[in-house]
């Protein structure tokens, strides 16, 4: 007989936004096979291989194969007395033996005893007959449904009914060939899906997944993903490599065409060539923004005057549909082009009495007041940085760029292109003749936006982008807007990654907490004058520092005790730090470093143990009363290696002054070996404590050995 | 990817034969469409509103459980979208044509793509899509989950269910659909500019509007007087402000014949006069989102009001009883 069959899910939907459908997809896949598990109608260890989940615009589907067509009879054994209480001296049962078996409906001669570890009990086994499949699920699967979660859900009867993303309108839900009859939302499961919305039919019954996916396919609808995506991908080189042209490489936009529609085909259209003039930033934000339609470009990179857009078709024969995205393409160019030239009626920094209206928040002041201050902080990084080859000029440079770097934010080609922020003021600064840096310098200010995004092009730019996020930083920690969570509204963590990332990727030599302190400077300084104190500098560096644990972490990959290690001898520098941490993980394993980060381990623990005796007030080492061969030896060892290691490390030649450090195991082994520190004779003991601690603070100003873990990752 | 003849074309001269629906037909077919789908016919509201959705026949009908259904017309006016006319697709004012269904029924989106093969549009032919679009309106402290909806890439109708209206979340839910009705017109008829649209056999969009696009265009970029548009500002709230206070003193008996929906007009005002002053630039950004406050919070006392009242009228009437 047959013990397992298919299951096939989908829940039938109105359109689900394209953004959230393969998140979805993927946890109506975990939610299925928790249920599946948890109802004993697939295995644990099979259940990753029997589901599959996928989606389109108007269905969420899941797929499980395999799934017992009834749950497996199971036996309980329930533990009830101890087989002391239970039997009396003759071996008879008891009343509590007794009652026991009347409570489990067993005669009192079938209970078994059992061992445990707490002792022999008596117990009663009681099988449970599976239930068939069809009924489990039937409670299972509207749970699951419910339980998919999303970032904003709605009702779309009364405020009572479920919440979900968008109204369900039919449920299909099929086990080897039945209905699994339930109902969520107030619609019935049945066996039943839609085709595509206007060339399909509805109301198809489908007995099978493959069946199901057949039917789909006929009736104008892919429900896989891939198969969208590579039918897009496939008629986008078809159209345009016969041309010798190709599309502007988005994939995020390729995702999302890939999730708008259900039959996805791609045509193309033109656009005017004279709107080739503006700039290619303003005319791929009004193609994919709005309209969705993929650029398409040259070989040299250069756009052309076409477009491709992605329809939920199979073919547009009359080229009715291309005539329609033409006009509304026509139509939003016209607009770009109406706030290009409008925007430009007066120059950029124009704008900047108005950035004057604009709040940046309540109790930091305007824009304006923050363009002041990025501008300080600008001037006083290009300060930092004149062995860098920053000239004077570029100290002006810098000034100027960040004088002008918000001013885009009152125009009208930003407010309706928000993403455009920056780029726009960077190509207003070219278009009017503002030196070729300095365009590019504000272009590129509010980059990175994130930790594999790319840095300001050129090193003014990396100035006003370091000196407008550390602003933001320290400004809202300064009046207590501090990330928690996930609630982080000024995108401070964003901008505590760019400057650690900038600083590191720039090789950029300068302090954080001098940098704060300047920031805290200007916040003081200029309107609305805000006082911030040394904690709150503290807290802001803390929170740098913490981010940049986290750039060594996810984006260099260094390890953890590797970046314990060294920021525990600091890290204002974090390129000084950075070398370290290399320094450090290249020599970490090697056979005379390993055992002497151990060394340093204990000499801590010892260091650590006598913190409460009177034993630490010695500084200096006294030689004459270094009595034993090994602690007079390491003392020498110590005194000849610190002058070597010291100009190596001038040198921030890291490696070597680790190198160098190594040496002086065989010296420590012997002392560790040979002496005993805790001895009785209370000077002799404060001496070599002494010298221990000396070590250690000598020799871990590159990086404090004892964070390092002993063993080498396989 | 053959070249397209767009400047060719506009060279020629203009078919003579109309394609598509007349302004004023495609207005009156979807109204039929719907009143014979059980809607009332309404009228537009007669105060400059921004949107359909100001409208009482929405802003106030979407509250409580009763069940409704309307259409209707509602020119909307948004002083800042003016171009004296200039533009082939932007207006002072525009008009929408505005339905609501009160329960949302199951078949909705249907229904409202019958309705745009009532109109003459060919769904097999058309790239008609929803795409998410959840809409907001912070003056009216209102919001909802939907979609635009796009014609061949054009937004024609934004399609919502709300979830909230003057701060109170509806049960039932109402769906809400608005039509864009000028750029509707303009794709049937294949125009690219909204004033060469053939409003009646006769007439053009141009010569029936262009005359108030230019004018109210001007007023509110031009001539507007920030102070005095301040100051009525200030009389409209403060009225509608004492009308809500009293109301809040009322003695039961009272409250039936209260001007709860004066005080509605007044707040609706005062949306118009912020958007005229808006149009000016004479609200920095900073004092915007002040003023949008002082609206929401009458708009959101008039929502209170209106639920209070109508559930005492009806208790009174024994409706539900």
């Amino acid at each position: 007989m047959k013990t397992t069959g298919e299951l096939l899910l989908e829940i039938g939907c109105e359109e689900i936004p394209a953004g959230m459908i393969a998140r979805a997809t993927a946890e109506l896949k975990e939610l299925l096979s928790k249920h599946l598990v948890t109802s004993r109608l697939v295995d644990e260890p099979t259940v990753d291989d029997s589901i599959e989940a996928f989606g389109a615009p108007r269905r969420l589907v899941a797929i499980a194969k395999n799934v017992r067509l009834r749950q497996e009879d199971m036996t309980r054994e329930i533990v009830g007395p101890p087989k002391a209480v239970a039997c009396d001296s003759q071996g008879k049962p008891t009343r509590a033996a007794l009652s026991f078996s009347e409570k489990q409906s067993i005669p009192v001669e079938k209970l078994l005893v059992i061992s445990t570890p707490k002792g022999e009990y008596l117990a009663a086994r009681q099988s449970i007959a599976g239930e068939a499949a069809r009924e489990v699920l039937a409670r299972a699967l509207p749970e699951c449904i419910r339980e998919i979660s999303w970032p904003r859900s709605m009702y779309w009867t009364t405020a009572d009914s479920p919440r979900f993303i968008r109204p369900i309108r039919w449920i299909a839900a099929v086990l080897d060939g039945a209905t699994i009859p339930f109902s969520f939302a107030d619609v019935h499961s049945g066996n039943r899906t839609d085709g595509h919305r206007f060339l399909g039919k509805s109301g198809i019954p489908v007995t099978s997944s493959r069946d199901y996916e057949l039917k789909l396919k006929k009736n104008f609808v892919l429900c896989r993903p891939d198969e969208r995506r590579k039918k897009i991908e496939e008629e986008i080189r078809s159209l345009t490599s016969r041309r010798s042209l190709r599309a502007h490489d988005d994939p995020e936009l390729l995702n999302l065409v890939t999730y708008l529609n259900e039959y996805p085909t791609v045509i193309s259209g033109d656009f005017d060539p004279a709107y080739l003039q503006l700039p290619d930033e303003i005319l791929i934000t009004v193609m994919r923004g709005h309209q969705k339609y993929f650029a398409v470009e040259k070989r040299s990179g250069e756009l052309a005057p076409h477009f491709l857009a992605v329809i939920n078709l199979p073919h547009d024969s009359k080229g009715l549909v291309r005539a329609g995205h033409e006009r509304v393409l026509r139509a939003r160019f016209a607009d770009a082009r109406f706030f290009w030239d409008s925007d430009q009626k007066c120059k950029l920094e124009a704008y900047l009495p108005k950035l004057a209206t604009v709040t940046y928040e309540r109790r930091l002041g305007s824009y304006g007041d923050k363009v002041e201050r990025a501008r300080t902080l600008a001037r006083w990084l290009a300060e930092q940085w004149f062995n860098r080859g920053m000239t004077q000029a570029d100290v002006a440079g810098s000034d100027r760029a960040a004088e002008l770097a918000k001013c885009d934010l009152v125009t009208e080609m930003v407010r309706e292109f928000p993403e455009l922020q920056g780029v726009v003021g960077g190509l207003y600064a070219r278009a009017q003749g503002e030196p070729e840096s300095i365009a590019w310098a504000v272009y590129d200010h509010y980059k990175p936006l994130g930790l594999d995004e790319p840095l300001p092009r050129n090193l003014i730019g990396c100035t006003v982008a370091l000196a407008d996020k550390l602003d933001s930083l320290v400004a809202c920690f300064g009046v207590g807007i501090v990330p928690t969570g996930s609630s982080d509204p000024f995108a401070l963590r964003r901008a505590a990654t760019g400057i650690v990332k900038i600083i590191l990727e720039r090789r950029l030599p300068v302090s954080l907490s001098a940098m704060i302190s300047a920031a805290a400077k200007a916040l003081q300084e200029h309107a609305p004058r805000i006082d911030v104190s040394s904690q709150i500098e503290q807290q802001t560096l803390e929170f740098v520092l913490d981010r940049a644990r986290f750039y060594f972490r996810e984006k260099a990959g260094f390890s953890y005790d590797e970046i314990n290690a060294v920021f525990a001898a600091g890290a204002d520098d974090l390129c000084d730090a950075a070398d370290r941490i290399a320094a450090v993980k290249a020599i970490r394993y090697s056979k005379d470093f390993a055992p002497l980060a151990a060394s340093f381990k204990r000499i801590r623990n010892i260091l650590e143990k006598s913190a409460g005796k009177d034993d630490k007030g010695q500084v200096a080492v006294r030689p004459d009363l270094l009595k034993e061969k090994a602690e007079v030896d390491l003392q020498a060892a110590a005194q000849k290696i610190r002058e070597e290691v010291a100009v190596r490390k001038k040198d921030r030649n890291y490696k070597s002054a680790l190198e160098g450090i190594s040496k002086l195991r065989p010296s420590v082994d012997k002392f560790f070996d040979g002496v005993l520190v805790m001895v009785e004779d209370r000077d002799v003991r404060k001496n070599r404590i002494a010298l221990l601690a000396s070590l250690l603070k000598e020799f871990s100003t590159i990086a404090d050995f004892s964070e390092l873990g002993a063993d080498e990752p396989k | 990817m053959p070249r397209t003849q767009s400047h060719k074309q506009k060279e020629k001269p203009k078919p003579q034969k109309l394609k598509g629906l007349t302004f004023q037909d495609l207005l009156l077919k979807l109204e039929q469409y719907w009143t014979s789908r059980d809607c009332v016919l309404q009228q537009p509201y007669d105060i400059e509103v921004g949107a359909g959705t100001m409208h009482p026949e929405t802003f106030l009908r979407v509250l409580g459980r009763e069940p409704y259904r309307v259409v209707y017309a509602q020119p909307s006016r948004r002083p800042a979208d003016g171009r004296y006319g200039e533009n082939p697709n932007r207006l002072y004012k525009h008009t929408q044509l505005q339905v609501i269904l009160k329960p949302s029924p199951a078949n909705i989106q249907d229904l409202y793509l019958n309705s745009l093969s009532a109109v003459g549009i060919n769904l097999k032919e058309h790239d008609v899509r929803f795409e998410e679009d959840n809409w907001e309106s912070p003056t009216l402290g209102a919001w909802g989950i939907g979609w635009q909806v796009l014609l061949d890439g054009l937004e024609i109708t934004q399609f919502t269910y709300f979830q909230q209206c003057g701060g109170v979340d509806l049960d039932p839910v109402s769906v809400e659909l608005t039509y864009g009705l000028d750029r509707i017109a303009a794709y049937l008829q294949g125009v690219d500019n909204v004033f060469d649209v053939m409003w009646s056999k006769t007439m053009t969009y141009r010569q029936v509007r262009s005359a108030e696009e230019q004018q109210f265009s001007a007023y509110s970029f031009d001539y507007a007087d920030a102070a005095s548009t301040r100051k009525q500002f200030d009389l409209n709230e403060a009225e509608s402000a004492r009308l809500l206070s009293e109301y809040g003193k009322l003695k039961s008996g009272a409250i039936g014949r209260f001007p709860v929906l004066q005080a509605y007009d007044l707040c609706l005002k005062c949306s118009h006069l912020f958007n005229i002053l808006d149009a000016r630039g004479a609200i920095s950004v900073t004092e915007r989102a002040g003023m949008i406050g002082r609206v929401r919070k009458l708009a959101t006392q008039v929502a209170q009001a209106w639920l209070a009242q109508r559930e005492m009228v009806q208790a009174a009437a024994g409706v539900g009883a």
